[in-house]
């Protein structure tokens, strides 16, 4: 397929995610828009498939199928009220993917200068804080994890470390290209995405579900940087974008600001329990 | 090439904001349960990066798994959200 065609379905790809936007913003249209945006990530798919030709067919329709499956199995089994937790399972693994995609392409070494390396370093950031801050999220939604605001002695301190290790680990891959330093990159934000949760009451977890979708679609958007395919820099910005107003607005409508949220437990302030 | 994704970026970036500034309230969790499901599409960089590249078993298993996550995101999140809207729909009619 010529290069003119795949831009020309991404496009149409694109449109379908927008409209999705567009119709799930309306009770009447919403769920039309649902499907929508289904059909824009078919097509995605099979142009990739049209364009890229990629090899290893089996392993990938395999890792397909495996996954198809446990997706569909837990769309149609989960509880009506066991639904938020669902979501921010799906945007963690969402994120997961985002952040290992961008960790192995380092890996194949085929990464270039300086401004590809960090926004590489960023995607696994992003990634791994929200891989681990939907899992938690999860934890607490599901009553696996105390529903309470958790703060230990010396948690802030804590916190800056990791955000200092994270720091550190950032500027060695975006200088070195070294896959040790994204592997230690992944696991200081794994901790950081645990810290970032901990503090939260239960009421306010889904605003927190809210951003890590946000941030998730931040992820997609510097995955397409890395990989230069323009789908997923359009998509993951739409995703990262509206995700953000729609945090703004859910916390407004709880009356709640999202910094309190977030930080109000470490003020020693009310987080809703 | 940097430039023209900046741009790229921006452009989409205003349209997420426009496109979603007039939701209701009641529809918060469904469209953060869509816009979800659409940020599965990542699953596209896992076929390119195991499909144009990939040498090792740890690199390939990871990607496999890249891959199946990136699946159970789109294909789950787009079901969830159906089933979500699907009950809205009930609601509505036994209300009335």
């Amino acid at each position: 397929m010529s290069e003119n065609w795949t831009a020309l379905l991404y496009l149409v790809a694109a449109v379908c995610f927008i409209f999705a936007l567009k119709g799930l913003s309306s009770p009447s249209t919403a769920r039309v828009g649902n499907l929508v945006g289904a059909a824009g990530a078919l097509v995605a798919v099979l142009v990739v498939f049209a364009a890229e030709r990629p090899d290893r067919l089996v392993w990938i329709l395999v890792a397909i199928a495996v996954g198809g499956a446990i997706g569909t199995l837990a769309a149609r089994r989960v509880a009506m009220t066991a639904m938020p937790q669902m979501v921010a399972l799906f945007n963690g693994v969402g994120g997961a993917a985002g952040a290992l995609v961008a960790l192995l392409e380092l890996a194949e070494g085929t990464s270039g200068d300086l401004a590809h390396l960090a926004v590489t370093a960023f995607t696994v950031l992003i990634g791994s804080i929200t891989f681990s801050g939907s899992v938690l999220t999860f934890g607490k939604l599901q009553e696996l994890v105390t529903g309470r605001p958790i703060l230990f002695p010396g948690m802030r301190w804590v916190a800056l470390a990791t955000v200092a290790g994270t720091l550190a680990a950032g500027v060695w891959v975006a200088v070195d290209g070294e896959v040790l330093g994204a592997v230690l990159l992944a696991v200081l934000t794994l901790a950081l995405g645990l810290l970032l949760v901990l503090p939260v009451g239960g009421a306010d977890v889904p605003i927190v579900i809210s951003l890590l979708n946000a941030f998730s679609g931040i992820t997609v958007a510097a995955s397409g940087y890395v990989l230069s395919n323009t789908l997923l820099i359009v998509a993951g910005t739409l995703v990262g974008a509206s995700g953000t107003l729609l945090t703004k607005m859910m916390a407004d409508a709880m009356g709640r600001s999202l910094v309190n949220i977030l930080f109000g437990a470490f003020a020693g302030g009310s987080t809703l329990g | 090439m940097l430039v023209q994704n900046l741009a790229i970026l921006v452009l989409a970036g205003f349209v997420g904001f426009a496109v979603i500034s007039k939701v209701p309230n009641t529809l918060h969790t469904p469209l953060m349960s869509g816009t979800n499901a659409i940020h599965g599409i990542v699953v596209l960089g896992g076929f390119i990066v195991l499909g144009l590249g990939a040498e090792g078993v740890l690199n390939k298993i990871l990607l496999v798994v890249a891959i199946a996550f990136g699946t159970i995101n789109v294909v789950g999140g787009f079901l969830v959200t159906d089933r979500m809207l699907g009950m809205f729909k009930d609601k509505d009619r036994s209300g009335k």
